[in-house]
């Protein structure tokens, strides 16, 4: 598989840092919600994804783990 | 997945599982990681004690995967004094907000430095006492409004003060060894922060290491977290420039390079 | 036993603390005790340990915080405006339960007060700082008693987790008598609740925080459970020429000093006259009281406060006799004379 993201749907909280933070822009706020009430985040293209961290650096929460593919 | 994906930002060691209590998009969680990180790197984990303040911070002692002290409002640089007197094997960081640091810590903060204490402080500056509600902080920029300024901080006709700056207060002490102000407010500024918190930790044995975050409180600003990076960054980066203001070993070597030169 | 050493109650007392293996000290310079930092500035840094001039003294209280949080063996010392001050970290040590010995030479007030002995400490000792604890007090009357007592103190602070505060006077800081030091090597508690580095176990958390009003409240029982083990074990008083006495004089500290000899020239005129000395201030030998009370004319509450310690002297006494007071503040001493007439004009009336 290649780059991309895993995001922690119970950690996140919609705070929506990593959706600002990616340079794809390829991370949405989706319409469902967690156990917490909050709309978490999902990466909704992961072909496009360069693995740049941004979006993880990003949250506050911890929630996502970034993976590069193997080429 | 693939099993040959490799994990290039993986969860630090050192923070716990514990989901915080911060709101969404407070920057004390980015913060806390970048101080993981930083415990991780230099694989110091078994041997950290950590000093949590009072203010929205104070159950940071759940939060970090190491021992944890809770300190009283102010006096976690006291506490860490008290850790490295009797124990300088170990590694102690404390972490503290604006209104535990900047006022009703001042004095703490001041002779620890002043004192040389070898310990990491991580400062975490949002301009507003978050926990209690949205006061007016020592760092309040000018005409901001808080709960305590309505009106906005005025130092005029109001004798509310000028916002203070911490780094350039203590860059006028003989003692600290690292001194530093970082933003966390875009995610280049958080790969910078990174290396300068990895910095300061790596300078403790050498005495006091200093690091300034400029962060925020979507919550008490009354901000999106988005809109709150961004007001910081237009308006809380004049007040508080970023940058490396002292540091001393490079300073050291620079120093002895151009001798050799 | 060790040899007699001529020395200055204040140096007495540092240098017991050093004995019973304390080897960190934070403080902040007040008078009447600044002889104590002063001969911890100079020896701590002989037996490899750490003295630290502390920017206030509340600084101060935070720093034996800190050390005591790492395990080790951890005391202050200040008098009445300063103990104030240390009262924020104290209490955070009786909620997170951390050791701590602290030396408290007192001074008259209220404010600045004055400089000379006083005994006014009595409620800020055994009515502390914010929230429900306590500290163990103990009150020395001779500088051997405060060498003992000091030792005491810190195995007292391991043993049940808590502050314990050497309730003195300037004039105990002052004198310079003959004593001894006990030569047991300090004895080892168990603190594996230390923070200490996490290697090889869980991570240790020390902390007074309680969200939760039902663990806050568990935490207070589990306290006061702790407080009733001191209570048992641990109240200490002496009972001076009680069994025959129809008065009885109550005092601590210097005060009893003075009261023993105002006993001397009371039965040297054939007043039958005795003496019950509170040495544990918290807890406080109720049951003593109580006891004597059925078996005296009256009780003279003899303290150099506007009246502090009577307030348990009566709850002890439970109105089974009067108890009367006769006390001098500001750092006014009251003479021997002074005591032997009021026991007169008490017993005339
Ligand atoms: C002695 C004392 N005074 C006041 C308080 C109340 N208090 C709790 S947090 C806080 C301010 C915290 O603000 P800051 O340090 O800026 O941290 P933030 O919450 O913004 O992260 C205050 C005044 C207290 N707990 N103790
Ligand atoms: S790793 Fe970079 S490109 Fe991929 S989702 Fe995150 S921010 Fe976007
Ligand atoms: S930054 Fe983290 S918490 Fe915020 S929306 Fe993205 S994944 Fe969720
Ligand atoms: S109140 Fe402000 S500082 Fe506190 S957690 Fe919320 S956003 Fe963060």
């Amino acid at each position: 598989m290649a780059n991309h993201i895993e995001i922690d749907r119970d950690r996140c909280k919609g705070c929506g840092l990593c959706v600002a933070s990616c340079p794809r822009q390829i991370i949405e706020l989706g319409r469902d919600i967690n156990a917490k009430g909050y709309h978490f985040a999902v990466q909704v293209d992961p072909s496009r994804c360069i693995a740049c961290q941004m979006c993880a650096v990003s949250c506050p929460d911890v929630a996502i783990t970034v993976y590069r593919g193997r080429k | 997945m693939d099993a040959n994906d490799t994990a290039v930002f993986t969860y630090p060691r050192s923070l716990s599982r514990t989901p915080t209590h911060y709101c969404p998009g407070c920057l004390h969680g980015v913060a806390h990681r970048l101080v993981a990180e930083a415990i991780d790197a230099l694989g110091v984990r078994e041997k950290t004690v950590g000093i949590c303040p009072v203010g929205c911070s104070v159950l940071a002692y759940k939060y970090f995967d190491c021992d944890m002290i809770e300190a009283s409002h102010g006096r976690a640089p006291a506490v860490a004094t008290g850790v490295k007197r009797a124990r300088p094997d170990l590694v102690c960081f404390t972490y503290q907000g604006d209104g535990d640091l900047a006022s009703i810590g001042m004095a703490e903060i001041i002779h620890a430095a002043n004192r040389n204490e070898p310990i990491t402080v991580i400062f975490y500056n949002n301009a507003i006492y978050g926990m209690t509600g949205g006061q007016m902080a020592p760092t309040t920029l000018v005409g901001m409004k808080t709960s305590t300024s309505p009106t906005g901080r005025d130092p005029i006709d109001r004798g509310a003060g000028y916002p203070i700056r911490m780094v350039e207060l203590l860059n006028t002490l003989e003692g600290p060894v690292y001194l530093a102000r970082q933003s966390l407010l875009s995610s280049a500024d958080i790969f910078r922060a990174r290396r300068v918190v990895q910095r300061a930790f790596s300078l403790q044995s050498k005495g006091f290491t200093f690091v300034e975050f400029v962060g925020t409180c979507p919550t008490n600003w009354g901000m999106a977290p988005v809109e709150a990076r961004e007001w910081a960054q237009k308006r809380m980066i004049e007040v508080f420039p970023i940058g490396v203001f002292r540091d001393r070993e490079a300073e050291a070597a620079k120093a002895s390079a151009a001798k050799e030169a | 036993m060790g040899e007699k050493i001529l020395m200055k109650g204040s140096e007495a007392i540092a240098e017991a603390a050093v004995r019973a293996g304390c080897k960190l000290f934070f403080g902040y310079p007040i008078t009447p005790q600044n002889e104590v930092p002063e001969y911890m500035s100079k020896r701590l840094f002989e037996v490899g340990g750490q003295f630290v001039q502390a920017e206030s003294e509340v600084a101060a209280s935070n720093m034996c915080y800190g050390a005591a949080a790492v395990g080790h063996r951890v005391m202050t010392s200040s008098s009445s405006p300063g103990v104030t001050l240390k009262q924020e970290g104290l209490s955070y040590c009786a909620g997170s339960e951390l050791p701590v010995v602290v030396v408290n030479v007192m001074r008259g007030g209220p404010g600045l007060g004055g400089i000379q002995p006083a005994q006014s400490d009595y409620f800020q000792a055994t009515r502390p700082g914010h929230g429900d604890f306590r500290y163990i007090v103990i009150a020395p009357a001779t500088i051997q008693e405060a060498v003992d007592l000091m030792m005491d103190a810190f195995d007292l602070a391991d043993r049940y987790r808590n502050p314990v505060m050497v309730l003195a006077d300037g004039l105990i800081g002052q004198m310079m008598e003959p004593v001894v030091f006990r030569e047991d090597p300090p004895k080892e508690y168990d603190k594996s609740w230390a923070c200490t580095g996490c290697a090889g176990r869980e991570k240790n958390i020390v902390n007074s925080l309680y969200l939760d009003p039902k663990d806050l409240e568990d935490h207070n029982f589990h306290l006061f459970r702790k407080y009733d083990e001191v209570e048992k074990n641990e109240i200490r008083v002496e009972e001076y020429l009680m069994e025959d006495a129809e008065v009885a004089l109550a005092a601590y500290g210097t005060t009893a000093r003075i009261c023993k000899t105002a006993i001397g020239l009371l039965r040297a005129q054939g007043f039958k006259v005795g003496l019950v000395r509170p040495i544990t201030l918290w807890p406080f030998p109720y049951r003593t009281f109580r006891k004597v009370a059925d078996r005296v004319r009256f009780v003279l509450d003899v303290e150099m406060s506007m009246g502090q310690m009577i307030q348990d002297v009566r709850l002890g006494v439970v109105e089974r006799c009067p108890v009367h007071f006769y006390g001098r503040v500001g750092g006014m001493v009251p003479a021997p004379v002074e005591i032997v007439q009021q026991v007169q004009r008490l017993l005339a009336e």
